[in-house]
């Protein structure tokens, strides 16, 4: 308020104020630019959102002949997590295991593209971007090829003893791991190599001139310095894979179902429609509240 | 200089976004109070009949489930035929891949009573019960279809979803058993046999399709899956339930099986006829087995669906399909079971060894053994399907 009563006392007498058109234009700008993203996310976002939160408090007795009444029926939530609450833990469990695997082997590779490829930097990257060229159902096949109990990676594991004489991989819990850390593994290393790449290699050198040890130079520099990019990656690979079944439908077996089944399965095939909404909607929670709890604790205001 | 309004600040839009969706969500909810029902009646869902202008009809099918032409596959010779002799031009779609997912696809139309685009759509026996049930599929006037009145297989008569054959005409049939590869593992003659064998263990899989997996469950254990109670489920439903926590089933699945069983990762399912007989065209040891305490016949039926507007185009289609002469040429790609009597004949001018192929043309030996699923309410349905699922995992 004070700016706004500012301005015409410094134009003074001299010079008339500005045409109110043009500062009425110039206010809605930013909003009229936002206009055709927020249609879209309000069409394509919040509506269904909205019916879906609608959905998770049908009257559990409704059926499709019938019809649903929106009864509030809140107890669909609880009922919910008591029979589906071993798919729930879980979905988590699977897809922090395939996170700090996926951490293990993306961080190094972000490193190595971004600090240490030289001339080899654009052909790396296009070779982590490169499969995403196909679907993922089609990487997921391969994989069921790749891990087949007659291929030759079960078949060496076998021959060097790692597995039994009648062990697979294949409809494991490893199986399912290793697909959800293969296919969310370009989301973690894209951002972090974002981050790495910017980082400026005097600032090790400094490190080094004062006699930081690498494993230090690291930790203070490096690490700190790709926060963005790691918080960025770690959820960017955390959402999808927690709420993916692919995988599991795939390369596992009912006991490796997750969460992503049980609402696939809601939907599709059971027509359970009030308990996949209100499954669809925990699983929402869940994931905001762990990713809530992250930032805070991570302390950052880059990605949001 | 400072902007002279209150600047936009990402966080102060975000929690504007957020304020006001969550008002437009108490509101929106209050006001969108529930679904209507989807049930349809005669009465209340009449559909217009423009056959007699308009010479179309359009025609979803599921892929591979029509005769192409062996040297150029975008020709399809019964289908070519047909518009050839009827002057009835037909847009055939192959846009149905799962029972589960194209429902999805027409459900919100049809519970509305509008049109789905589609004359013709092709789907398996329980769901073409559970939309017959919902009143979505249109009545045909059965003096139009002569063929299928004399051709229709006596075993596919009388289904409890349609006993006067006027709402679902069967397009293919198939069984649903056991199938094995002889490579990995010996033969196998029972459904117990695949839920016990030591040596099969880890190596079998399921449909996930309930009706099929628990009709031979059923059978094997002495019920009549055309008849049975839900003490009589239960029972087979524990029996699948065992072979789960004993690791002995591998997985359920769709279609998947078939690469998996001619890789061998997995000995033994429970299979589809169809797919066995094509997997058994390029490797002789797989092998498809009617256990012998009975086998599960299904069939996919041509529906057509309310607010649909070339019925009678549909039903010139549905008899030339009916017609010896035409199902043979089919059956002769599509190797599931011809549902029309008389094929056989027809069949024995084309390819003998066809001809004389049980699982093409089942003989009454094994059509005697074969049941079709009971035709559930929607409370049995949704009963079976959750205690189903829950088995399976999801």
């Amino acid at each position: 308020m004070s700016a706004l009563a500012h301005v015409p006392a410094a134009s003074g007498q001299s010079s008339a104020p500005p045409p109110p058109p043009r500062r009425g234009r110039h206010r809605l700008l930013p909003y009229l630019l936002l206009l055709p993203g927020a249609a879209w996310l309000f069409v394509f976002f919040a509506l269904p959102l909205l019916q879906l939160a609608a959905a998770s408090l049908y009257d559990p007795a409704g059926s499709l002949s019938t019809g649903y009444a929106l009864t509030w029926a809140f107890g669909n939530y609880p009922d919910a997590v008591q029979a589906y609450w071993p798919q729930f833990a879980r979905s988590f469990l699977y897809s922090a295991i395939a996170l700090v695997l996926a951490l293990l082997m993306g961080y190094p590779l972000a490193y190595a593209i971004a600090q240490k490829a030289g001339r080899w930097k654009n052909l790396l990257l296009v070779c982590v971007v490169a499969p995403m060229f196909t679907s993922f159902l089609v990487r997921t096949l391969a994989w069921k090829t790749i891990l087949s109990d007659n291929g030759w990676v079960v078949g060496l594991l076998r021959d060097v003893h790692l597995l039994g004489p009648d062990g697979r991989l294949l409809a494991t819990p490893i199986a399912v791991v290793l697909g959800i850390t293969y296919n969310f593994l370009p989301f973690l290393v894209l951002p972090l190599y974002a981050s790495l790449e910017r980082l400026d290699p005097r600032l090790l050198e400094a490190a080094s001139d004062l006699y930081a040890s690498g494993w230090q130079a690291f930790r203070r520099i490096t690490l700190p310095l790709s926060m963005p990019g790691l918080i960025a990656g770690t959820l960017l690979f955390f959402i999808p894979a927690t709420g993916d079944y692919i995988n599991a439908e795939l390369l596992g077996t009912p006991n490796e179902y997750m969460i992503g089944n049980v609402i696939d399965s809601a939907f599709l095939v059971r027509l359970d429609y009030p308990q996949g909404a209100a499954l669809s909607f925990l699983l929402m929670a869940a994931i905001l509240a762990i990713v809530f709890g992250y930032l805070r604790k991570a302390g950052t205001e880059e990605v949001l | 200089m400072r902007s002279p309004h209150r600047s936009l600040t990402r966080r102060g839009l975000l929690s504007g976004t957020l304020g006001t969706a969550a008002m437009l969500a108490a509101g929106g909810a209050l006001a969108g109070c529930g679904t209507k029902g989807a049930q349809q009646t005669e009465a209340g869902c009449k559909s217009d009949d423009l056959s007699g202008t308009e010479k179309k009809l359009a025609f979803s099918n599921w892929p591979q489930y029509m005769d192409v032409d062996e040297k150029d596959e975008s020709k399809r010779p019964t289908l070519d035929e047909f518009v050839k002799k009827s002057g009835i031009q037909v847009t055939y779609t192959e846009d149905v891949n799962d029972n589960n997912e194209f429902f999805g696809k027409v459900q919100n139309q049809l519970a509305a009573c509008q049109s789905t685009g589609r004359d013709v759509m092709v789907l398996t026996d329980w769901m073409a019960a559970r939309m017959i049930r919902l009143g979505w599929i249109q009545k045909l006037d059965k003096a139009k279809l002569p063929n299928v009145e004399a051709n229709l297989l006596t075993s596919l008569r009388n289904r409890s979803f349609d006993p006067d054959s006027q709402l679902a005409i069967p397009w293919q049939s198939g069984l649903a058993g056991l199938a094995y590869n002889a490579k990995v593992t010996k033969e196998i003659r029972t459904v117990d046999e695949l839920l016990t064998r030591p040596d099969l263990k880890g190596k079998v899989t399921a449909l996930s399709e309930m009706r099929d997996t628990m009709g031979l469950l059923l059978q094997s254990n002495g019920h009549d899956p055309a008849n049975f109670t839900t003490a009589q489920f239960d029972d087979a439903l524990n029996k699948l339930k065992k072979a789960v926590a004993s690791k002995q089933i591998r997985k359920f699945t769709g279609n998947d099986y078939a690469p998996d069983l001619a890789k061998g990762d997995i000995a033994a399912c429970i299979g589809w006829s169809g797919d066995v007989v094509q997997l058994g065209f390029e490797d002789e040891k797989i092998k498809f087995v009617v256990p012998e305490s009975g086998v599960m016949l299904w069939s996919d039926n041509m529906l057509v669906p309310n607010k649909a507007t070339h019925r009678a185009n549909a039903e010139a289609l549905i008899d030339y399909y009916y017609d010896p002469a035409v199902a043979a040429k089919l059956a002769a790609y599509v190797n599931y079971i011809c549902p029309v009597q008389g094929a056989q004949a027809e069949m024995e001018k084309i390819d003998p060894d066809l001809a004389s192929n049980p699982l093409i043309f089942p003989d009454e030996a094994m059509l005697s053994r074969s049941k079709v699923f009971m035709a559930l309410d929607e409370k049995q349905e949704k009963e079976y399907e959750t205690k189903f699922q829950q088995v399976i995992g999801a």
